[in-house]
């Protein structure tokens, strides 16, 4: 191996071991903060069987459960991000801007006024996500047939992205306004971004898509790092260009559309997880996956605890909290590069 | 056809007239429509020969009235601020919603409202303005100051972050300070609240802000050509910009302050104009008010007539209405700003 990739992959190790520490203390504090405060250490007895049956409460029935959430969905929106960028070699291409977020939201929001109150509260927690699915997949073909023409050119992909996103929103409104004032609630909530409510058939509906879509991210890592060349020397190496980008497409659809069914539209995050990343570790896509789940599940969990605990008893949308922590930093990346 | 048009300032006038036809007699629907329904030739007589003892001219006076001339008032300087935007950075994408001014507004609204309960009309306009002010500086600072300079997608990007920055510090001022409903009007966007001392506040930023814009148009038209051209012509590209920027500050901030942040006018208004006018901004400026004021009057119509009794935002139904149209001109650009 040339020294210049040893140097990469000994800097690789050690961010990955930074982001798990910190992740792991980020965890412990996030449980043991909130409106009923648990000593860390007490968290530690609790989770091995031996605290209170109070504390056990909080811990397992509403802190951890959403804390969990959030990784997962932070990881899945950072991955999204980064394959969408990569695949349309576009630093401005997010689930959010393209229109998958509202989409899956759109199909939430009609599974809701449609069909939800004939089916038992369980069983639409885990038919919620496929809906989300279809209607991010639905989305992600519009965009994609839309900006078709001989190609698809990144800057028209993301004009008709804009538009299809101000579309799917606007029916989102109307609909949302034509359902009772309980539809209405749950709606508007779960819209903003909201992983507080979140319980464990909420994890569970989302653990295996984040578990099986990005480790095969990962697996498609080269194909990204040939396909951000350029389609036409990626076809010289020998890619499929149209095939491979439609597969990685599905895979961040996917990812949207599962993340967004579970936490909502959680704005900003897939944008600015995978410049963060590239800026750590260079373009290999290789390095950048791992990254960004890692990052994306702290930031995630970070903006969470935050909201929760800034301004009690005001609660503030995990989503609202990464746009405050992200944008910063989004516009020096603006800034310094070119 | 359409280079036909382009060509003869004639066919332009008649455009512009039956522009003008049509934009009355939706007022005057605008007028007669509502939970009671007016004939228009009581409309015309309430206009024409008040009569304070009739129920029905009272209605006209006091709410219908001042209702629809604010919908063709905030059409217009939308529009005409997008079409300003676009003609200065050269970029297909800028419009007031996407560059981050209407969240400006908002972001300064919410913040009188939390800290001066109580606040003036005229005070919330001031707010209004200074927002709008401060989000436009805080774009184009990170524009120009970023190595590269000022290129149509890293302004969108800027952009796309302030407005998201701007707009999630609002939401928490709004959540703490229990403002939710009344960001939410204005991020929705509505004409319902118009009175007449709304119209006051437009007419005389209508009054500044269009006699600049048309003072300006030549100089638009030239700096469209390329900041080369129009220094090789001998203009003062500076000072052009600086009267474009201020012009969009008053007129954006006078209709976010009446009306809220109404999405997408700005944005298709400007192209559906520029399709039909051809280049030159002297054209361009007026169609465009002309444009926006009957898409936003007939908008608002349809947003009291979809869900009635209720009303849509209306936001959301200019959106659905422009929206394949700018999917189409998106298609039709062969990879927009470059």
């Amino acid at each position: 191996m040339n020294p210049i990739y040893q140097k990469k992959t000994g800097r690789f190790i050690g961010i990955i071991a930074l982001l798990i520490v910190l992740i792991i203390t980020m965890f412990f504090i996030s449980l043991s903060t909130g409106v009923i405060n648990i000593a860390p250490l007490d968290v530690v007895r609790t989770i091995i069987g031996q605290g209170t049956e109070r504390q056990g409460l909080v811990l397992f029935d509403f802190r951890l459960p959403g804390i969990i959430l959030a990784l997962l969905i932070g990881s899945g929106l950072a991955v999204s991000g980064v394959i969408l960028q990569g695949v349309t070699q576009n630093d401005l291409a997010d689930p959010g801007i393209l229109g998958i977020n509202t989409g899956a939201g759109l199909a939430v929001v009609l599974f809701i006024f449609f069909i939800q109150d004939s089916l038992n509260t369980t069983l639409s927690i885990f038919i919620m996500p496929l809906f989300a699915l279809v209607g991010a997949l639905f989305a992600a073909f519009l965009v994609y047939t839309l900006a078709w023409k001989n190609g698809v050119n990144p800057i028209r992909l993301v004009l008709v992205g804009i538009g299809v996103n101000a579309g799917f929103s606007a029916a989102l409104i109307i609909f949302q306004l034509k359902m009772n004032p309980q539809d209405f609630r749950q709606a508007t909530v779960w819209l903003s971004g909201d992983i507080w409510s979140a319980n464990w058939s909420f994890v569970l509906a989302l653990l295996p898509w984040i578990l099986i879509l990005v480790p095969y991210a990962l697996h498609k890592a080269n194909v990204l790092n040939v396909l951000n060349l350029g389609d036409d020397v990626a076809a010289g190496l020998g890619s499929k260009v149209e095939g491979d980008r439609r597969l990685l497409l599905l895979i961040a659809v996917a990812l949207a559309g599962a993340s967004v069914a579970a936490g909502g539209a959680i704005a900003f995050l897939g944008l600015v997880v995978p410049h963060i990343a590239r800026r750590i570790i260079g373009p290999l896509h290789q390095y950048i996956i791992p990254i960004s789940t890692l990052i994306g599940a702290l930031l995630l969990m970070v903006s969470d605890t935050i909201g929760k605990n800034l301004l009690t008893p005001t609660e503030i949308p995990a989503g609202v909290v990464v746009a405050v922590l992200s944008t910063p930093y989004f516009v020096y990346l603006l800034v310094k590069t070119k | 056809m359409l280079s036909t048009i382009q060509h003869s300032s004639f066919l332009k006038i008649i455009i512009n007239i039956l522009t003008i036809i049509a934009l009355l007699l939706a007022m005057g629907l605008s007028i007669a429509y509502g939970a009671v329904d007016i004939n228009l030739s009581t409309v015309w007589q309430a206009i024409i020969n008040f009569d304070r003892d009739i129920t029905s001219h009272q209605v006209i006076q006091e709410l219908r009235l001042p209702r629809a001339i604010a919908a063709a008032l905030v059409g217009a300087f939308l529009a005409v601020s997008g079409a300003i935007m676009q003609g200065m950075t050269r970029n297909p994408l800028a419009s007031p919603s996407i560059m981050g001014v209407t969240n400006g507004a908002a972001f300064a609204l919410v913040l009188t409202m939390a800290f001066i309960p109580g606040v003036s009309g005229l005070g919330l306009t001031i707010a209004s303005f200074a927002g709008a002010g401060i989000a436009v500086v805080l774009v184009f600072m990170v524009g120009s100051f970023s190595t590269g300079g000022l290129t149509p997608v890293k302004l969108a990007l800027a952009g796309v972050a302030i407005g998201t920055l701007l707009s999630s510090v609002s939401t928490i001022i709004a959540l703490h300070f229990k403002l939710e409903k009344q960001l939410g009007f204005w991020l929705a966007g509505g004409l319902a609240g118009t009175n007449w001392s709304s119209i006051q506040v437009l007419l005389i930023s209508g009054a500044i802000g269009i006699f600049i814009a048309f003072m300006i148009a030549k100089s638009i038209t030239v700096l469209n050509l390329g900041e080369d051209v129009a220094v090789g012509l001998g203009q003062n590209n500076i000072v052009i910009k600086i009267l474009g920027i201020l012009t969009v500050l008053i007129l954006t901030g006078a209709a976010v302050s009446v009306a809220g942040a109404i999405g997408f006018m700005g944005l298709i208004i400007p192209h559906m104009s520029r399709f039909i006018m051809g280049t030159d901004f002297r054209w361009i400026i007026p169609s465009s008010a002309l444009f926006g004021a009957l898409l936003l009057v007939l908008s608002d119509i349809v947003s009291r007539l979809i869900n009635a009794p209720y009303e849509t935002p209306v936001g959301a139904i200019t959106s659905l209405i422009g929206v394949p149209f700018f999917l189409y001109l998106a298609r039709g650009s062969s990879g927009g700003g470059k």
